[in-house]
């Protein structure tokens, strides 16, 4: 065990766990969004919609994240019209062609939840709303979303700590993420153990964290409480 | 359409046996997981709270670091590991490990923590009667396990273990970064060689979608006939 390696490399993880935050908060910003769009349009009656929705969600469920980025990385630079417009301004950038990728992969996850979240919502609570005379968008903004955002949350807990591990792909596009500077240091040190103890130990307290946050918020949002 | 030619000409005929590459190392690598999964699971349904210890280390660890770096930490440090274990029996000379097997034994390492998650539930939500009945008819252990426990287990666990199943068929694409020539692998040197990344890339996902959805037709087959009765 080399110790010294481990204390020295430990601030140099520690900063590159500030890219993986970084990545990890704004894909699940973005994909919280497309998930709820999606889940809105997956529950909608027209057929055309729907099968939109799912084909969707079950191409970016059925393929690896890893294809995701290289395509979005290496495959849309090709594109000589995109190069002309104001999209290649993002593009080009390895870290925003990551979170693209992750927004899009954690919205198809998302939107999956969060429809199985809505679709489990007893249909006597809208019956209810109605009756009352409350108008739909009220329904939907005031019973349905506060209800559902309570069911999904173990499941969407789940998702926050699998997107967490999924960052770590960006470092296979040229980004220095916690995984990429883990490569890094085991590649030029040739010590992998002590290198995965500092870095497996900070994902590691990083899902504790996650975990926790999310086991207090469904405490806070049960229904018995 | 040229590109996908078999033979000389084309990318075809790679792109076919990275497939099954890919298909070989994902069927090892959970057949490894399930063999970590027996070891894990008693482990984890034990009654010694030492041993509980160990079986939640080892799926809290695996399922909360990401697999890039599990490959990265047998990539690098599997073969001087091997290495290390040969040094005590006497044996000094630089052992390589094939990409094939660090690939099956970290993805199976990864799939494994999955795989023992979905037996403990599976065993803890069989009615404690079951048990208590075997016992009282001195059936033994071994029978009562296998005749008893499996078959009502393996009901409950075969919609779970397709999820596993999922997760590991995707994860193969991540030893693409230690060399073996899997769909990724292939697809990337077949993007570099032709300056074609965006058709190769594509068809890199719509082979894993293909992938994908011809096991969902199996093990749905399987779901049925493992839940007759039900």
């Amino acid at each position: 065990m080399d110790f010294d390696l481990m204390f020295t490399s430990f601030p140099k993880l520690l900063g590159a766990t500030v890219v993986t935050l970084k990545l990890l908060s704004a894909s699940l910003f973005f994909g919280l969004i497309i998930g709820l769009l999606f889940a809105i349009l997956r529950l909608n009656k027209n057929i055309l919609i729907n099968k939109f929705a799912y084909g969707y969600s079950y191409l970016f469920r059925g393929t690896p994240l890893l294809v995701q980025i290289f395509i979005i990385y290496f495959g849309l630079g090709q594109i000589e019209y995109l190069r002309s417009t104001f999209l290649w301004v993002i593009l080009k950038e390895p870290y925003w062609c990551a979170i693209i990728a992750f927004t899009l992969n954690t919205g198809a996850y998302t939107s999956e939840i969060l429809r199985s979240a809505f679709q489990t919502i007893k249909p006597g609570i809208i019956e209810a709303g109605k009756s009352l005379g409350i108008s739909n968008k009220i329904i939907f903004y005031k019973i349905q979303i506060p209800i559902a955002i309570r069911q999904s949350l173990p499941a969407y807990g789940n998702e926050i700590i699998l997107m967490m591990k999924g960052t770590s792909l960006a470092s296979t596009v040229t980004l220095m993420d916690l995984t990429g500077v883990a490569k890094y240091i085991i590649s030029t040190t040739f010590k992998p153990i002590e290198v995965f103890i500092v870095a497996g130990g900070i994902y590691l307290f990083m899902t504790f964290i996650i975990h926790n946050v999310i086991k207090f918020l469904e405490k806070k949002y049960s229904f018995n409480s | 359409m040229e590109l996908l030619a078999f033979g000389k000409t084309g990318w075809g005929d790679e792109l076919f046996y990275a497939t099954l590459m890919t298909i070989a190392v994902s069927i090892t690598a959970m057949f490894v997981g399930f063999f970590f999964a027996l070891i894990f699971t008693p482990l984890k349904l034990s009654k010694f709270k030492s041993l509980n210890l160990i079986g939640n280390f080892y799926t809290t660890v695996i399922r909360g670091v990401p697999e890039l770096l599990v490959i990265y930490l047998f990539f690098f440090g599997g073969s001087g590991a091997i290495m290390y274990v040969a040094s005590i029996f006497g044996y000094f000379e630089y052992i390589e490990i094939n990409a094939f097997i660090t690939g099956s034994v970290a993805i199976g390492i990864i799939s494994g923590a999955y795989s023992t998650e979905v037996f403990r539930g599976a065993i803890q939500s069989i009615d404690k009667g079951q048990f208590e009945a075997a016992k009282v008819l001195g059936i033994n252990k071994f029978t009562q396990f296998y005749k008893i426990i499996l078959p009502q287990m393996l009901r409950l666990a075969i919609p779970n273990l397709s999820n596993v199943w999922q997760i590991t068929l995707k994860d193969t694409s991540l030893i693409s970064v230690t060399g073996l020539v899997e769909i990724m692998r292939q697809s990337y040197i077949a993007a570099g060689s032709t300056r074609d990344p965006l058709f190769f890339y594509c068809f890199a996902a719509i082979l894993y979608l293909m992938l994908t959805y011809i096991s969902m037709k199996i093990i749905n087959r399987l779901e049925i006939k493992y839940s007759r009765g039900y």
